[in-house]
């Protein structure tokens, strides 16, 4: 399968994104730390970082599903967390588990956004969801319901959905987490070709090394809910920060004491 | 403390959920698809239960009622007794009872699961609000369906009493008899009042269960604790209402 968006309806204006000085508090656990950022418009920004560093939930303040303990989050001159915002921005964010309704076919899925905000006709829609399909390969799943597919499958789905929405900002939460690496190839191809085409914003949120290098334009990299360093694919290929480099480049070594007590023990 | 202000903020947000579907009810017109998916499963789907269930309390209660009111020679009376209490107190309780067990429990554990697996995050982030697509629906529907179960299980109850009066030898009051006594003592009132308490019972379990499944946080077992909350809740807040609105009615 490659990847060939053409002729998209999606003309339009997209968005930069500024996040400043936000701490986000879960009871008395700080989870994100005066973390700030700024993601250019147009351009694909990856957000690096081991497991519970707080990724997703800088994703979910700009997607205005959290809101800051202190801070801001704006996108454009919006605030990210005003519900009046996606009034004015078209935000499509791809779910990690693809969050698709299940009690919905694939193609009703896809044609819930155009329908409850009465886009177009019935005919209108059809055409813009079967483009969609047709982007991601997935005509033959239409009338399927989330149920039968498999996850990389459940990953296009939303990734379909998410271009009916004919985004101006487009966020990923771990787009390639549990694909194989053919399909992992292709998203990253996706992603890149939906920028190229329709120059919409992209933050991706990642563990992938291989797609944030190849696709990102810049890269972030958080841990312990602090920003720890942002910079190009090439800064980051050898970096001066050794625990962003160990993240990257992680050594096994099977002398590591611990392996040795394993061995060892009983 | 924190309990108080634990219940005081859920009273809040129940409001407020209430307020923000409020705001969508002129959608509800272009919503009507939902509308009648919601009243089918809401009310024909509850109808064989609430049918069996009422014709089952009617018969018991004119076998109850019988056999006590023989004692001191009032048994003619049968018919006033099952026709008001199912109209005024049992019909109204005993359907919101089932619709709280039935339909309010499949209602939380749905929107729950659509909770923990991001499908209202989903519709948020897509600018669909969960009030419009999800609760206004429900609550339309409940509105509409309640007063119906409610009127189905008294004519239920009745005959059911009648039946029992007619055909148990110990009672032996023919229908004729049994209804005329039910509605030489029964005013319009009686059953008017039944179909509000209905309403309130429907209207509130059904806020409170969406309430609760909205707010459901964590994982899949999260699930289960709402379920079982939201109908815990409901049944107390059903006998809890049933005395504050039996009373306004009364003195009315």
């Amino acid at each position: 399968m490659s990847p060939s968006y053409t002729a998209s309806p999606f003309v339009g204006k997209t968005f930069g994104v500024t996040v400043a000085n936000v701490t986000k508090k879960f009871g008395q656990t700080a989870v994100l730390k005066d973390v700030s950022l700024e993601v250019k418009p147009g351009e694909i920004f990856c957000i690096m970082g081991p497991s519970g560093s707080g990724k997703t939930v800088i994703l979910k303040h700009i997607a205005g599903l959290e809101q800051a303990t202190s801070g801001e989050v704006k996108i454009g001159e919006f605030d990210a967390a005003d519900p009046a915002t996606r009034n004015k921005v078209h935000l499509a964010l791809v779910f990690q588990a693809g969050a698709l309704f299940n009690s919905l076919s694939v193609y009703d899925n896809l044609a819930l956004y155009p329908r409850e905000h009465r886009e177009c006709n019935e005919a209108g829609i059809r055409d813009r969801v079967m483009h969609a399909l047709a982007i991601l390969s997935l005509e033959k799943s239409a009338h399927k319901f989330p149920s039968d597919l498999s996850g990389g499958m459940k990953k296009r789905v939303a990734i379909a959905r998410a271009l009916v929405m004919e985004p101006q900002l487009l966020l990923y939460d771990e787009p390639t987490s549990e694909l194989d690496p053919v399909m992992a190839a292709t998203l990253t191809e996706i992603i890149a070709t939906l920028r190229e085409q329709t120059a919409v914003t992209s933050i991706v949120v990642t563990h992938d090394r291989d797609l944030a290098f190849n696709i990102a334009d810049r890269i972030a990299f958080v841990m312990d809910g602090r920003i720890r360093g942002v910079g190009t694919p090439a800064e980051f290929k050898n970096p001066a920060d050794p625990i962003i480099a160990n993240f990257l480049n992680p050594v096994i070594d099977l002398k590591n004491p611990r392996f040795q007590q394993l061995e060892n023990s009983p | 403390m924190n309990f108080l202000t634990a219940i005081i903020g859920h009273i809040g947000g129940t409001l407020l959920l209430l307020a923000r579907t409020l705001n969508y009810l002129p959608t509800l017109p272009r919503q009507r698809a939902r509308f009648i998916e919601q009243c089918y499963l809401i009310g024909y789907t509850s109808l064989p239960i609430v049918t069996i269930l009422s014709f089952f309390i009617g018969s018991v209660l004119a076998l109850q009622s019988g056999y006590s009111m023989e004692n001191f020679g009032a048994k003619q009376f049968i018919g006033t007794l099952v026709g008001l209490t199912m109209a005024r107190e049992l019909g109204p309780v005993m359907v919101a009872i089932l619709i709280a067990g039935r339909v309010g429990s499949a209602i939380t554990a749905e929107l729950a699961s659509m909770k923990v697996y991001q499908e209202i995050d989903a519709l948020t982030t897509m600018n669909i609000p969960p009030e419009r697509m999800l609760v206004l629906p429900r609550l339309a529907a409940i509105v509409v369906m309640m007063p119906v179960l409610a009127i189905i299980a008294n004519l239920c109850g009745w005959y059911g009493g009648a039946l029992v009066s007619q055909y148990t030898a110990t009672i032996a009051v023919d229908s004729e008899a049994y209804f005329s006594a039910l509605k030489a003592y029964m005013k319009p009132k009686d059953i008017m009042d039944g179909l509000v308490k209905a309403e309130v019972f429907g209207f509130v379990i059904i806020l409170v269960c969406c309430y609760i499944g909205l707010n459901t946080r964590g994982g899949p077992r999260e699930i289960g604790a709402s379920v079982t909350k939201a109908v815990v809740t409901s049944l107390i807040l059903i006998l809890v209402l049933d005395y504050f609105v039996t009373k306004a009615l009364l003195f009315s």
